[in-house]
């Protein structure tokens, strides 16, 4: 990944003295080496998902997944949507911190973690119309021709449309900065507080919510999974899913986009990391207590000796219970690698809390259980991919990991 | 602080249609208790097991015809091609025929779940389906505990199928096809109310007959077909586990909570962006 880092890169001047179009046909071209190692693996899995896709909407929704008339959400809705948007809770966290508690200290991570949670929501909100059976009426709830309020899928809807909104307003800065559109950048970035806010409060309902969608099933959820408090368990998880995410693409990015990041930055990024993986911990002990609490008031001792219960005891004990330890010893032992190591199996536990909630959970005593086709498989990889592709050409073109043109400071 | 201002004036106006929203949901389902529902009596005791029905549902829908009773499991599911099914049982007293479709909740979950209102619970007592307003986010089937609506995903127009109580007879002052046609009066088309009465007569006048249950009564919080039998509904296959009220009062806490959450969350976060809005040079050094 080559990017010029000198102010005379596009956006930091005037385009070069190029019109606008010349300069947008200009960075549509691919930067950097095309053959990479990710792109030999992206590009098929891409294209064959394109397939996929076509033969969906070609032949119906049955033609390439194993959902049933039993199991009517599958690995789409489990993972893409349910799992993508908790690990997307990054952004409305960290907006939190930087805006509303002014911790100055975790500025410098905002627009990369904003971006990738506007791009998690566009995909995985995107991946949804795949799911749909009759894509082209997803209007409805929104042009008010019937709405139905009261429905959770009703106000998750919205909310994902307004959340866009508002990440898209707190990220507009940096697309003005590469434009080099100095009045707009003022104004956009006159409406952050306002964006922020009304972010932060959309995603305390839709995380909750895309938790409260499963409210109804009660007798199809295990209930060691089901109790009524799945809303705040859903709230609550987001906050260290997201974080967790955030540690985890930001080891990444450091290494990826290594030249990208100035030299302060680099520094800033450990004691960041430390922060975050203090929350972390906080956040998850908050979360496994609330667990407890649900699990004692449910009165399932009996459950625990069953496969499900293993089930249960290994999600809870080893992957929210060990991951907060780990992040308490690196936090106090200054061990960053602990931190990464704590963080990756936290993501891996959300998942695997989510999935069984949503899928796994989902009617576990059916005869014949369900389990994804590998199409389902391959286009869960291919917008995840996609989604990279646009998150790297964001991050080649627009300041989000480097520093803002030295314009933004002067006019401040 | 101009644009600051602009924003709270924008949260206002949404905190004040969420507002709205919320006080509409209210009384949608407040109102349903005061409507007269129809609905069907199922009897267990009457059934013969002719499947009759199933002809006569197919007939009425333009569903593919039903196979021949020597080349199907004794026990079926409703799909998407059959909206009803009647299935053989050998129970504690010997041989028990049970008709399954979608039950016509009162307060049906399935419709609280739909987000662009095309699952309707009409007036009369039929959930119907609207397939202009049907996105097929398949919600409804998730949240259903009867597991009614199904779907249709070898379609690329799919359509969610289920029984809709023949609506379209019904409009036209009709019986629905199956109480219409039952040969043996196992099937009774009435207000729901009546056929309650009527269920309780049945029980009181052949003693030791019925079982002490009118299976949707109170069932799921109570649906449009009622089913009475000489052997517990568990030997039936129907869930005798679902809670006695409505599946719509589960998220009801939920969606009450949206208004306040709207007024309140803003406003703290405005407050703590106001308090700390001076700290900022402090923050720098310290460790969180």
């Amino acid at each position: 990944m080559k990017t010029a880092m000198s102010n005379n890169s596009p956006g930091a001047t005037d385009h070069d003295g190029k019109s606008i179009w010349k300069f947008l046909l200009s960075e549509m071209k691919p930067k950097g080496k095309f053959i990479t190692p990710f792109n030999i693996i992206s590009i098929p899995v891409m294209l064959l998902g394109l397939a996929l896709i076509v033969i969906r909407f070609w032949k119906g929704i049955g033609a390439i997944t194993n959902l049933t008339q039993e199991i009517p959400w599958g690995l789409w809705i489990g993972f893409d949507v349910v799992t993508g948007v908790a690990f997307a809770g990054g952004a409305y966290v960290l907006t939190f911190m930087v805006y509303i508690l002014n911790m100055r200290k975790y500025h410098s991570i905002v627009r990369v973690t904003v971006l990738n949670g506007f791009l998690a929501y566009l995909f995985y909100a995107g991946a949804l119309l795949l799911d749909l059976g009759r894509p082209w009426h997803v209007i409805n709830p929104i042009i008010g021709n019937s709405f139905g309020t009261s429905s959770v899928l009703f106000l998750v809807a919205w909310h994902f449309l307004l959340y866009m909104i508002a990440e898209l307003i707190e990220f507009s800065p940096a697309v003005a900065e590469w434009l080099g559109a100095r009045k707009a950048r003022k104004i956009l970035s006159g409406m952050t507080i306002a964006a922020v806010i009304f972010g932060i409060t959309l995603s305390t309902l839709h995380q909750s919510g895309l938790g409260a969608l499963y409210l109804m099933a009660k007798d199809k959820i295990h209930p060691l999974w089901y109790s009524e408090f799945i809303p705040v368990m859903f709230l609550v998880s987001s906050i260290f899913a997201g974080l967790s995410m955030v540690i985890f693409e930001g080891s990444i990015s450091e290494k990826v986009f290594f030249k990208q990041i100035s030299e302060k930055n680099h520094q800033a990024q450990k004691s960041i990391i430390h922060g975050l993986a203090k929350i972390c911990a906080g956040a998850m002990f908050a979360y496994f207590f609330l667990q407890l609490l649900v699990f004692i008031h449910g009165q399932h001792w009996s459950l625990l000796n069953t496969p499900m219960g293993f089930w249960y005891l290994l999600e809870m004990l080893g992957f929210v219970l060990l991951p907060m330890l780990l992040f308490i010893v690196s936090y106090r032992t200054h061990n960053l690698t602990l931190i990464k190591i704590a963080a990756i199996i936290t993501m891996l536990g959300v998942i695997l809390n989510r999935l069984n909630v949503t899928v796994i959970g989902f009617k576990w005593d059916m005869a014949i259980r369900y389990v994804p086709s590998w199409m389902e498989f391959v286009v869960t990889l291919a917008v995840i991919f996609t989604e990279i592709w646009i998150f790297r050409w964001v991050i080649n073109r627009m300041p989000v990991l480097r520093d803002s043109p030295t314009w933004v400071n002067e006019n401040m | 602080m101009g644009i600051n201002r602009r924003g709270f004036m924008k949260l206002l106006g949404v905190t004040g249609v969420t507002l709205a929203i919320g006080r509409d949901a209210v009384a949608t389902t407040g109102k349903t208790n005061e409507v007269e529902f129809y609905g069907i009596l199922y009897d267990a005791a009457r059934c013969k097991g002719c499947r009759g029905c199933e002809y006569d549902c197919e007939e009425a829908h333009g569903l593919p015809e039903p196979l021949p009773t020597n080349k199907i499991p004794a026990i079926r599911q409703t799909d998407e091609t059959c909206n009803t099914v009647v299935n053989r049982y050998k129970t504690s007293k010997g041989e028990v025929f049970i008709k399954r479709q979608c039950m016509h909740c009162n307060e049906p979950a399935c419709v609280a779940a739909c987000l662009t209102k095309a699952m309707h619970k009409t007036k009369m007592g039929p959930v119907t389906w609207d397939g202009d307003k049907c996105m097929g986010c398949r919600y409804c089937m998730v949240s259903c505990p009867f597991d009614s609506p199904k779907f249709e995903y070898h379609s690329p127009n799919p359509k969610i199928q289920k029984c809709d109580m023949c609506f379209e007879r019904l409009k036209t002052g009709e019986m629905p096809a199956c109480a219409f046609n039952c040969p043996n009066e196992a099937l009774l088309y009435g207000k729901r109310r009546d056929l309650i009465r009527e269920a309780r007569r049945r029980m009181y006048e052949k003693p030791g007959l019925y079982t002490d249950h009118i299976y949707g009564e109170h069932d799921a919080g109570g649906t449009g077909w009622l089913y009475i039998s000489p052997v517990p509904f568990e030997e039936l296959g129907l869930k005798t586990t679902l809670q006695q009220s409505s599946y719509p009062a589960l998220t009801k806490g939920f969606l009450y909570s949206v208004p306040s959450v709207f007024v309140l969350v803003p406003a703290l976060l405005l407050g703590i962006h106001q308090a700390t809005k001076n700290n900022g040079s402090r923050d720098e050094n310290s460790d969180e």
